[in-house]
């Protein structure tokens, strides 16, 4: 069976006569994975995506009709690149629009992953929540205070789609290896063999030379190994780079966690059959007793605004310790009878300055926007102007690179949760949904 | 003696999703890795980056000569006394530790 990675992200972008090769023999899926926490919890809290819309129609506009054209399902996964359902309805609009101008008709199913506070609240005083890092226990008042919770579903959801007969899937927020090894699984084939495929296809051309996530993988899966070739001609899989892969963003090369169970990599076998293509076998799955889920949720932490400067004056550089205190002790005295208690947090955030210039950006988080403002004015003053012994400079500490010095960076999010779940089924958090499109 | 980053062939940071940060070094040769295997001490790394020593895997992984290191981000990522929303600048610390 053939199965076919757009690229590592979608709206990253990839080589259209990649895409042409690779379909120029029989595809039996295609798959794409939409998105990644790795750009921080804001877009999660926002709703919004931060991959580029005219980029992300792109990428699809050229992919659709060539899956339907093949009978290929098309699996997308963490829609919009947090996978809420307005990630979700922002990326099936995408679609819509793509199936109105090029006159395409299929049956489109979505599966949505969020989760009401409630049923995170009811998981924690129930005892199935387990912390994944001693850093970030599970917290009460953080999970009531989440503006947005989602669940990282696994290929279960997906499966259920491929049954009922669906052309395009649209994931919420979805595990990455789900897109690639649901489809393999759901054929039969060897499960350690598909998590494993599907762990490495999910970056695209990423464990190809030259690398690239920003392009078309292959994946070729049968009973007893799979195989792995970039469509591009300019690239090829190397041993090292497809073994390399799962050293990647993983916290343990040799295991990767499903919310079924465990994939394990330690007697997996990897050979180079032709210049360009690697075989891999030996990859084992083991169910795991208890099925959990990974849940994502963040709150809303607040307003920032920023002032980015940098300081060249090696003297005021080597004072900067006695010059953050004697800003953050002025901005308390001044505030402390017109802001309400705990209605900012001032961070200095500091990069060089050891025997050179020091950037500073006084980053400033407020209750509101207005509070964020007034404490950033007045950090930004008594900044610029701080006096210290031997100072001759004493015109200014700060050189500001713009006018307004001040920027608005509006609503601030933080994560909330990041937890897993003891779950009864794996589908218990996914809405599954199926409806044709075009005709 | 010399710097960790010297033996190595790639030696990088990256979140491992947003509550942990991991290293990944590469190198040359089985000879290095191992080399820098028996030499490289937790202790040392819990130094640098002020974090507690039995939070700290290391993992080999003989494959493509590599060692990885993970342990739980400090401020995770996003927070709002994180500096690096990737993780992908935080080597430094190991890269020049003496080995």
């Amino acid at each position: 069976m053939k199965i076919v990675a757009l690229n590592g992200l979608l709206g990253y972008g990839y080589s259209e006569e990649a895409l042409n090769l690779a379909f120029s023999e029989k595809v039996d899926y295609l798959g794409v994975d939409a998105g990644s926490t790795d750009p921080g919890p804001y877009y999660l809290g926002s709703g919004k995506s931060f991959t580029d819309r005219g980029a992300v129609k792109r990428d699809l506009t050229l992919a659709l009709p060539k899956a339907l054209e093949h009978k290929a399902p098309f699996i997308i996964g963490t829609a919009g690149g947090a996978g809420s359902e307005l990630h979700v309805r922002w990326l099936k609009d995408i679609l819509l629009e793509i199936a109105t101008e090029e006159k395409l008709s299929f049956k489109l199913g979505t599966v949505l992953s969020d989760v009401r506070t409630e049923y995170v609240l009811e998981k924690l005083d129930g005892g199935k929540m387990i912390d994944m890092s001693s850093e970030f226990p599970a917290d009460r008042s953080a999970i009531k205070d989440s503006v947005r919770i989602v669940s990282q579903v696994g290929i279960a959801p997906i499966i259920e789609l491929l049954k009922k007969g669906a052309d395009v899937i649209i994931c919420g927020r979805a595990c990455d290896t789900a897109i690639y090894a649901a489809p393999c699984i759901y054929e039969g084939f060897n499960e350690g063999l598909s998590f494993h495929m599907a762990k490495i296809m999910e970056c695209g051309a990423m464990c190809s030379e030259p690398v690239a996530a920003a392009d078309v993988m292959q994946g070729y899966i049968y009973d007893e190994y799979f195989e792995l070739r970039p469509a591009n001609p300019v690239r090829r899989c190397t041993v090292d780079r497809v073994a390399a892969h799962t050293l990647y963003e993983q916290s343990n090369p040799y295991l990767i966690y499903e919310p079924d169970g465990v994939c394990d990599l330690t007697n997996s076998r990897f050979e180079q059959v032709d210049e360009r293509t690697v075989r891999v076998s030996g990859s084992v799955f083991r169910e795991a007793e208890e099925k959990t889920l990974k849940l994502e949720g963040v709150k809303c932490s607040g307003f920032r605004t920023i002032c980015p400067a940098t300081i060249y004056d090696s003297e005021t550089v080597k004072n900067i310790d006695l010059i953050i205190k004697t800003v953050t002790d002025f901005v308390k005295e001044n505030t402390q009878n017109t802001l309400p208690k705990d209605s900012y947090t001032i961070n200095f955030k500091l990069s060089g300055g050891v025997d050179s210039s020091l950037g500073i950006i006084m980053d400033i988080v407020g209750k509101t926007q207005e509070i964020a403002d007034t404490v950033c004015a007045l950090a930004r003053s008594r900044m610029l102007h701080c006096d210290y012994d031997g100072r001759k400079s004493t015109a200014g500490n700060l050189a500001f690179p713009f006018s307004p010095s001040d920027i608005h960076v509006g609503e601030v999010y933080e994560f909330s949760v990041f937890h897993l779940v003891k779950v009864d089924s794996l589908l218990e958090t996914a809405q599954i949904t199926t409806e044709v499109v075009g005709k | 003696m010399k710097k960790l980053i010297d033996y190595t062939k790639i030696l990088r940071s990256k979140n491992a999703g947003p509550l942990f940060i991991t290293f990944d070094l590469i190198f040359n040769t089985k000879e290095d890795m191992e080399y820098v295997e028996k030499r490289l001490r937790k202790e040392e790394i819990a130094r640098v980056y002020d974090v507690k020593e039995n939070a700290i895997d290391i993992i080999s992984y003989g494959v493509v000569n590599s060692i990885k290191i993970t342990f739980p981000r400090k401020n995770i990522s996003g927070s709002l006394e994180d500096s690096d929303i990737y993780g992908c600048q935080q080597h430094m610390p190991l890269a020049n530790i003496l080995i």
